[in-house]
């Protein structure tokens, strides 16, 4: 990792008897992207506000660029920041909620009209200045909030849920035009997301957060490959859950529904002969019926058939677990009908251990 | 015509009788002083009396400063129970509606012992003090408009958004309040300003006990002593009430509006 610029050490958060953030450790590369996913009430909001400065940690210390900002209040941060709901000043024009922090930095005037221009510029929004944010759509809005946000030329900027008010179509062209702004700018930025999608699309890394912890963090190849733990194997994407039992550890060699399966060396550090465990195989790692490169399989019964266009989900009950798969739309081939017998093939080494 | 609409109509007729009948009386008796004809000779003498136009102007000063001292109060706290101290706004509206149920006549004999010319802050040994005395009673009489009508234009906006998106990008609370809260309240604000300013016209009670030259006693006076001219300073009393309301009623559509546009 190139320069770190942003470094979380130690930050915890309580409220009364809650901890709501618990030890939090990142290093974060300047112009990095490094996006905090997790569900409501795991800390990822509390965690953005204190690097904000909108909350205080009860311990450890954030630094910004080799400075320590802990104690900073945030008007002293140089951070740019864009909120869920939009938080653009009713009472301005676009080209004034655009040049509102460099006004209150007391950047001359014709310097704020050109940083004015580009900023409209990079958000597409030439022509709008004169407007007012409820004459603006939901996604013009939230562009025009990106644009405030990094008019003064923030070192860092931080994203909390900006796109979860707008529609799905708007949120698709949003994400692919903020992950571009900020590359062009580079400019280091923390994302805060509940799904995953966008936090998968975005993210240079992802932190996945559960119960105030930093459960897993690295690249989102990473994180939806090698979940390093149960909660992200089921928070990112989707997860089929086989139970099995482990027959020899050190061949690591274990019996799933009647049937041997030989997994990767060393996943079953650590266990006994005998001992129950449950593995996780993501739905495109699975295809129906025997495939040649696949070397272990099971047998099972079609449950459900959901058609989704391009895509065909079928859930096949094998033994007491139900494995989802997805089949590519085939308008030769009809779908597999609920009720018939089955066999799902997938590589062993796609199998993840739960722990 | 449905039965419950002609009702309707009645409820609405006798109310505006009840309402407009005396008010017709009195512009019809304000307009009678020249014998046999209907003149505006008691609007005349009213307008050319030296003291109209005294204590008219002196109450109006006065209802100016009434003004500032209740926004640079209320505003700020306001504004600051909601950021802040959100649990605590019921017994801050209760506190402001205290006046209300407090007589002036308690308030302003209060006053009169606390302030009087032997105590520690003797607002009352001069002219200046007592003027100043009755500009914070006047405050307090007004609290529970102009915090209602502040409270109500906070609600409007998100307050806590607002101020934290101005803060990360470098303002202080004064930029804060000044150029952003503000002029998101200011209608709200200018209509406690005006019933404020309504309020404070017609005052009575204060302003003759703490003996200010203010346009309430001055009514009153003349309410005692004429025929014609109380009726005439009565419709001009109720026009400079009206027209307070009219200019909030303008005012409110200028209001910033929200945006919420999810798309």
């Amino acid at each position: 990792m190139s320069e770190t610029f942003l470094s979380i050490q130690g930050v915890r958060k309580a409220f009364g008897a809650t901890t709501v953030v618990k030890d939090f450790i990142l290093d974060v590369a300047r112009g990095e992207f490094v996006s905090f996913l997790g569900p409501s009430g795991c800390g990822k909001t509390t965690m953005l506000r204190m690097v904000a400065g909108f909350e205080e940690p009860s311990a450890g210390s954030i630094m910004i660029g080799g400075r320590d900002v802990t104690n900073l209040k945030p008007n002293q941060r140089n951070i740019g920041m864009v909120f869920q709901a939009y938080a653009l000043f009713p009472n301005l024009t676009v080209a004034q909620n655009i040049a509102f922090g460099l006004k209150v930095a007391g950047v001359s005037r014709a310097e704020s009209d050109e940083r004015v221009r580009e900023m409209l510029a990079i958000i597409k929004l030439e022509g709008f200045e004169g407007r007012y944010p409820y004459q603006l759509s939901g996604g013009q809005q939230q562009r025009v909030a990106l644009a405030r946000a990094l008019a003064p030329r923030p070192k860092l900027l931080l994203l909390d849920e900006p796109l979860s008010a707008l529609d799905a179509k708007v949120r698709v062209s949003l994400r692919e035009e903020i992950r571009l702004i900020q590359k062009k700018l580079d400019i280091t930025t923390i994302f805060v997301t509940h799904d995953q999608e966008e936090a998968l699309s975005m993210s240079d890394r992802i932190v996945v957060m559960y119960d105030g912890r930093a459960e897993q963090v690295g690249t989102p190849f990473d994180i939806y490959n090698r979940p390093a733990t149960r909660f992200v194997a089921n928070f990112v994407g989707t997860l089929n859950v086989l139970d099995g039992t482990v027959k020899d550890p050190a061949r690591a060699v274990v019996h799933v529904d009647g049937r041997e399966i030989t997994l990767r060396n060393g996943a079953l550090n650590g266990t006994r002969a005998g001992d129950a465990l449950s593995l996780a195989l993501r739905p495109e790692a699975i295809v129906l019926g025997r495939q040649e490169g696949r070397d272990s399989s099971l047998v099972g019964e079609i449950a459900d058939v959901s058609f989704l266009g391009s895509v065909i989900r079928v859930k096949v009950g094998v033994g007491k677990s139900a494995v989802s798969l997805d089949t590519f739309n085939n308008p030769a081939s009809p779908p597999p009908v609920i009720g018939e017998k089955t066999e799902i093939s997938f590589s062993s080494g796609d199998l993840l251990v739960l722990h | 015509m449905k039965r419950s609409r002609i009702w309707s109509w009645v409820t609405f007729a006798l109310g505006a009788a009840y309402f407009f009948i005396p008010l017709i009386a009195t512009v019809e008796f304000s307009l009678r002083m020249r014998r046999g004809e209907y003149s505006l000779d008691a609007y005349r003498v009213v307008l050319a009396d030296p003291r109209f136009q005294q204590t008219f102007l002196y109450s109006t000063v006065v209802a100016v400063f009434t003004i500032l001292i209740g926004v640079l109060l209320v505003v700020p706290t306001a504004y600051w129970i909601r950021l802040r101290m959100p649990r605590i706004r019921p017994v801050v509206e209760f506190i402001t509606l205290l006046p209300l149920i407090i007589p002036a006549i308690v308030i302003v004999f209060g006053y009169i012992r606390m302030y009087g010319s032997s105590s520690p802050l003797p607002f009352l040994a001069t002219n200046r003090g007592a003027d100043a005395l009755l500009m914070i009673g006047y405050a307090t009489l007004a609290l529970p408009y102009m915090y209602r009508a502040v409270d109500t234009g906070l609600r409007t906006i998100d307050v806590r958004t607002l101020t934290e998106a101005a803060q990360i990008h470098g303002a202080g609370w004064t930029t804060i309040i000044a150029r952003i809260i503000l002029p998101n309240v200011l209608i709200a604000v200018l209509s406690g300003a005006f019933l404020t300013f309504a309020i404070v016209i017609g005052e009575f009670t204060m302003a003759s006990l703490l003996n200010r030259p203010a346009f309430g006693p001055y009514l009153q006076n003349i309410g005692a002593n004429r025929a014609y001219e109380p009726a005439a300073l009565a419709v001009i009393a109720f026009a400079i009430t009206w027209g307070c309301m009219s200019v909030i009623q303008v005012l409110s559509r200028f209001a910033p509006k929200s945006a919420n546009n999810t798309n």
